[in-house]
């Protein structure tokens, strides 16, 4: 029988440490997205809270854990991400769609993080305005990314095929900023 | 030595070698190379642009047009550096410019002297004929003899930075005006970025001597940037320059990060250039000296009354032993004390106004002006017309002050147009200029600094208001309150010499004068004609005394006159810091196929498909030029069985209720009727009925779709799909989402196509579980994959998706499975024969002017329901004898070549446009027929099938004789695609 | 220049995508005609002062919005969602 071994879109590139700012990848199990049917948010929000113990985050907004989380990824977009896939039932209620490999999912960690992330990023990431929890999608040196701001940092996801470029230009900024003594 | 022996702020204790010229010289902490080049006795720091005259240092600060220099070293040179703005370091290597020997012996001077020749509008009259010689010898000519720096025309290697900061308040200047204002809207709770040139914050409060708060200004304006560096809200930005302001509350700025270091390291960026969103802004830029014009104003030693005192208070060294000074102000005598207080001789002091008051121990003429200098590499004298007569001084400075001009320069960048102030005969910002933002101090026309502090903090406190509804109370630091009284005076009249307006680009008061004869009189004509405020400084300094002698000549007020636009950049930005991070590989983002490691392992040739990379071709076993690969790669596929990762055509997920209809909408053809588990071919048309692109959906489900794009429209389809669902359709329930990323995706083609999946799927593939145009899921080992029985080779053929993750361990078996059949991996060109001998299309014959009809399909679009594009498609003139028609042509005559673009004309009629029948739109050589074949447009080709034409290739110089054939040249019926 | 997206909020132009008048949200019925189309798809007012646009928040959301910009300041006077803007019509 073929066995196909699996590869993640960041292997052998990192994890990267600079100015003391830490770019690594993580690899969650599942990645399902979940689009509700016309008018159906509610539905999906209470088929979601019963299948797996939350609602559907608000615009730019995550719900959930850790280990399992809801993340609002454009409009009328969810990502469930983490160690579950969609339960079926949201099926009747909202499209669903694999989205495990599509995207490779970054960790920028580390007090000069936003300062890293501003090189390349237009959002406004001040503490007060992009706090933890938040979520956008937007640009990251020239590529469709989501932007969320964790505990120690940030999550950035881009497309599998742009991985990278993502690494070199995020990296390149780290090591500017390390240069320039921010980190 | 001009250093003098005690104040200032600058670190005597750290002495600073940097050369000038390769000649070492010291300096401290705290100089500017010009403040060093001046404490070192330097008066000759450069040539001018066009007449090559000495010249020298003229203020201190940006707006300096004269004192321009390389700095760096071998192919590394920076040119053009501003000698005010740039901070000694060790090692420092400092390169005069525009001149042909020696600085001091410019064999290029010969200029001046044929200056009655090269006035304004010198190149239009004068090198006009013959056309011939403009590229081999005016312009060659013009570029040697006239111009500043120049680049070394290698590679810039220092590194540049980007960045985006967001703020509540942005401060632009960090004067008494500018600190006030950051320190109460700082305290009043707002974001802050505080941004100023210098690297000292203080503005005039560095420079000038006075108290503030009961301390002297410049330690009140140390000790409120520790203050403001100490809060959490506040960003200070020094070294940083407001370059533009923008829609929205954005503003560019230049971050000068590393010209002060002297070896940066290959990470540390020499400047980054920030993208600034601030809810309000606060414009604090201060004011410009501007100078008086007189004959020979230009030689080194006369400089602008603000810079002299900036060079004694704060850098402690003073440019002449024996100065005087021509003013039209009071602001000037306080200049002369405070020389007088530094140790310095005043040999006079000039001054316009009859009724000017002797403000202290030295000579005061009043009523008077200067009206001759001499000394060419270095001031000696100058003479003075009194009311008594004339009279020469002894000099070796001349400080000159014409009053101020507000720097309006921001205020002007969104198309506000500043207004007049009579009582200081300047131009100020209009209110509102730019949306959200409000100016303070002397860039306001408060000159005064009591004026400052308190429309500093005015402007902070309505800016608090504004957004947060409150502001704090706050209590003025005490300071001086006279703004001083000023009589405009312009300029000299009269007198020998030639009286310099712009002295970075040599425009004269006698240029103007030309330009008004010759009738450049609007003030955009005067500024092209003479070039005057063209030069990098941007008329800082000699706009305002041009409109004034234009006002003069044409009977007009300033204001009559009006000024011109001022637009970014406030001063220049290198290309380099625009740039930033996207040199080499940071141009464009690249994307790469799960296969890239296989393929690159193998050797293969890349080609960028959008911002793919996709192989090109794979070398094997000796072969040495493409067509050598890509003809084995072709006779692999139809004899055996080939491989390409077609990762990157698009592919999306369309779901919901409504996915049929809204697929029926969007194709010209019907899928509504597609059976699940079944793929077809769809058109897909624009709303103007040119067609838009191209591929196969393939049905999972009643409500469920996969439809694939081209690699090159993924992204407009998605676009597109979009503006369907949400702008025309938003009744309909369907979703989407690109699994273009989620799905590792190979072509397997060619007859033994089904073999290489038979060892690798756990079902059996059989005509019957996948025929022709069949979609299913398919396991392979452990993973659910997707299999679809689609060709576009023409061959029986597969594609085989499974996720991503396990694209690189799929397309290795895959490798394994198709090389044990004598197969292997084919790439674009191959795969670019293998459709053109099929006749299939790609974008570069549905390239945006091409009817559904235009291309055979005409009869795909659906008469049984709408769709994009139809009503517009069947317009009279897109169908029809009289359109371009895809054809194929084969050659027949002795030529057996093609060329991509190439046009067609029938045998026998002139070559010309007006007879043209067609264009090639692709070309290959194929090995299977043994000729080149191609695909053309025609006119009326549908009609003319067997016909011959002459296809002429202007730029290749080919001309061929063709056929005209049906588009598919292989397997007309499709049996290979079926069996 | 900067857009408000009534679902991301303020953000940089360089994420949006600019498709002209809103006119294109009228698409005429499928036997309206030829003319009706013509008109639809090429003829535009392009006043000064205030104008009616679609912008496509691509970068972003993937929203299409309904924007009136004055085009001799670039001003925005509102942004809203296309999709609500045409059901909320009907």
């Amino acid at each position: 029988m073929v066995d196909l071994i699996a590869k993640s879109p960041a292997a052998g590139l990192l994890p990267f440490v600079a100015g003391g700012v830490t770019l690594a990848e993580i690899v969650p199990d599942f990645i399902t997205s979940i689009m509700p049917h016309r008018d159906a948010r509610a539905a999906v929000s209470a088929a979601l809270k019963a299948a797996h113990g939350m609602a559907l985050p608000g615009d730019g907004r995550t719900s959930g854990r850790a280990a399992l989380r809801a993340v609002w990824t454009g409009r009328g977009q969810y990502f469930l991400i983490g160690e579950a896939a969609a339960d079926a039932s949201l099926a009747a209620v909202a499209s669903l769609s694999d989205q495990r490999d599509g995207w490779a999912l970054l960790t920028l960690e580390g007090d000069a993080a936003a300062d890293v992330l501003a090189r390349i990023c237009p959002l406004d990431l001040r503490a007060g305005s992009f706090r933890r929890g938040d979520t956008a999608r937007t640009e990251v040196a020239h590529m469709m990314a989501v932007v969320t701001r964790s505990t120690r940092g940030f999550e950035i996801m881009v497309m599998r095929s742009f991985t990278r470029t993502a690494v070199a230009q995020i990296t390149g900024a780290m090591r500017s900023l390390a240069a320039q003594g921010a980190g | 030595m001009s250093r003098l022996a005690k104040g200032g702020q600058i670190d005597r204790s750290q002495s600073v070698p940097f050369s000038f010229d390769g000649r070492t010289l010291i300096g401290h902490a705290g100089d500017t190379l010009a403040s060093a080049l001046i404490a070192n006795d330097v008066k000759l720091v450069a040539r001018s642009f066009k007449y090559h005259r000495p010249r020298g240092i003229l203020t201190a600060g940006s707006e300096e047009p004269n004192a321009l220099v390389g700095i760096g070293t071998g192919d590394q040179i920076a040119p053009n550096v501003r000698a005010t703005m740039q901070e000694v370091y060790r090692g420092l290597a400092a390169h005069s410019q525009n001149h042909l020997g020696p600085l001091a012996y410019d064999l290029l001077a010969v200029n001046d002297l044929m200056a009655p020749f090269f006035g304004a509008g010198f190149y239009y009259k004068t090198f006009m004929w013959p056309k011939a010689f403009w590229e081999k010898i005016y312009e060659p000519l013009i570029r040697r003899a006239a111009g500043i720096g120049a680049l070394s025309g290698v590679e810039d290697r220092a590194a540049y930075d980007k960045a985006f900061a967001f703020c509540d308040v942005l401060v632009i200047g960090a004067g008494p005006a500018g600190l006030m204002a950051a320190l109460v809207a700082a305290k009043g709770g707002a974001d802050v970025i505080l941004v100023d040139e210098d690297f000292r914050m203080g503005g005039r409060l560095n420079a000038d001597m006075q108290e503030v708060g009961g301390k002297p200004g410049a330690d009140w304006a140390a000790d409120t940037v520790a203050d403001l560096a100490a809060m959490d809200n506040v960003r200070l930005m020094p070294r940083t320059t407001i370059t533009g302001a923008y829609d929205g509350g954005t503003f560019g700025a230049l971050q000068r990060v590393s010209h002060h270091i002297a070896r940066p390291g290959a990470d540390l960026p020499l400047e980054t250039f920030w993208r600034i969103v601030a809810k309000r802004a606060i414009l604090a830029g201060g004011a410009l000296e501007r100078p008086i014009v007189f004959p020979d104003n230009d030689r080194p030693g006369i400089m602008l009354a603000s810079g002299l005192r900036s060079y004694v208070n704060r850098f402690a060294a003073t440019p002449g032993q024996a100065v005087s000074l021509f003013t039209n102000n009071d602001n000037a005598h306080q200049t002369a004390r405070d020389l007088q207080a530094a140790g310095v001789r005043i040999a006079a002091v000039i001054d316009s106004r009859a009724d000017a008051k002797i403000s202290g121990d030295f000579p005061v003429l009043t009523g008077a002006s200067v009206i001759a200098t001499k000394g060419r590499k270095a001031l000696r004298g100058i003479t003075v017309q009194t009311a008594s007569g004339i009279r020469n001084i002894e000099t070796d400075c001349l400080a000159v002050s014409g009053g101020w001009n507000p720097s309006v320069h921001l205020t002007c960048h969104m198309n506000g147009k500043p207004v007049w102030r009579e009582d200081i005969a300047a131009f100020v910002p209009s209110d509102g200029a730019i949306p959200g933002m409000i100016v303070a101090g002397a860039a306001g026309g408060d000159f005064s600094t009591h004026a400052a502090l308190k429309t500093g903090a005015g402007a902070a406190k309505a800016v608090l208001k504004d957004l947060f509804g409150k502001a704090p109370r706050i209590t003025l630091p005490k300071a001086e309150d006279a703004p001083g009284a000023m009589t405009p005076f312009w300029h000299v009249s009269g007198g020998r010499g030639r009286a310099w307006l712009d002295l970075a680009n040599d425009v004269t008061t006698k240029d103007v004068v030309l330009a008004h004869r010759e009738n450049f009189r609007s003030v955009e004509h005067l500024k092209r004609y003479t070039t005057l405020g063209m030069a990098p400084d941007q008329g800082k300094l000699s706009n305002l005394g041009a409109l004034a002698i234009m006002a003069e000549l044409t009977g007009q007020t300033i204001p009559e006159t009006g000024t011109t636009i001022f637009r970014p950049p406030y001063t220049p930005v290198a290309i380099g810091a625009l740039g930033a991070h996207g040199k080499h590989k940071g141009f464009a983002p690249e994307r790469f196929i799960p296969s890239d490691a296989l393929a690159r392992e193998q050797g293969a040739r890349f080609v960028e498909a959008g911002l793919w990379y996709r192989p090109s071709w794979f070398p094997a076993g000796g072969e040495t030029h493409w067509r050598q690969s890509c003809d084995r790669e072709v006779n692999m596929v139809r004899s055996s069985v080939g491989l390409c990762d077609v990762t990157t055509l698009g592919k999306i997920d369309i779901q919901g209720p409504d996915a049929a209809e809204f697929l029926d909408r969007v194709y010209a053809n019907m899928f509504s009727t597609l059976k699940v588990g079944r793929v077809r071919y769809g058109l897909m048309l624009r709303e103007d009925g040119m067609v838009m692109d191209d591929g196969t959906s393939a049905r999972f489900s009643d409500t469920h779709f996969v439809m694939t794009t081209t690699t090159a429209a993924a992204g407009q389809v998605m676009t597109h799909l979009d503006f369907c669902a949400q702008v025309l359709w938003p009744e309909l329930d369907v979703q989407f989402i690109s699994v273009t990323e989620q799905w590792a995706q190979f072509a397997v083609a060619g007859p033994r196509s089904r073999e290489v999946l038979a060892g690798l799927c756990d079902t059996a593939i059989t005509d019957e579980a996948f025929p022709y145009m069949s979609c299913g899921e398919v396991s392979i080992g452990a993973v659910r994959g997707r299999l679809f029985r689609i060709s576009f080779s023409g061959e029986h053929a597969y594609e085989i998706a499974v996720p991503a993750r396990y694209g690189d361990a799929l397309a290795r078996t895959l490798d394994g499975a198709a090389k044990a059949l004598g197969g292997g991996w084919y790439g674009m060109e191959a795969l670019n024969v293998l459709r053109l001998e099929k006749g299939f299309i790609t974008h570069a014959e549905i390239h945006g002017r091409v009817t559904a009809d235009d291309i055979g399909m005409g009869r795909m679009v659906s008469a049984k329901k709408d769709c994009v594009g139809k009503v517009m498609s069947q317009r009279p003139g897109l169908s029809g004898p009289e359109r371009e028609q895809l054809v194929a042509l084969k050659p027949v005559g002795a030529v057996k070549q093609f060329g991509g673009g190439a046009h067609l004309f029938n045998e026998g009629a002139p070559q010309v446009r007006e007879n043209d029948q067609g264009y090639v739109t692709s070309h290959c050589f194929s090995p299977t027929l043994g000729h080149p074949i191609a695909l053309a447009f025609v006119k009326n080709g549908h009609a003319r099938i067997g016909e011959h034409i002459r296809m002429k290739d202007y730029m290749r110089d080919i001309e061929t004789i063709c056929e005209i054939c049906p588009p598919v040249h292989l397997d007309p019926e499709g049996g290979k695609l079926r069996g | 220049m900067r857009i408000t997206c009534p679902i991301c909020g303020d953000r940089d132009l360089r994420e949006f995508h600019y498709r002209g008048a809103a006119k294109l949200m009228h698409r005429p019925a499928p036997d309206a005609g030829d003319e009706a189309f013509y008109d639809y798809v090429h003829i535009r007012e392009n006043p000064p002062g205030l104008n009616r646009e679609l912008w496509f928040h691509e970068l972003g959301c993937r929203a299409w919005l309904v924007a009136e910009r004055d085009v001799t300041s670039h001003e925005f006077k509102s942004v809203e969602l296309a999709a609500e803007a045409k059901r909320g019509a009907k």
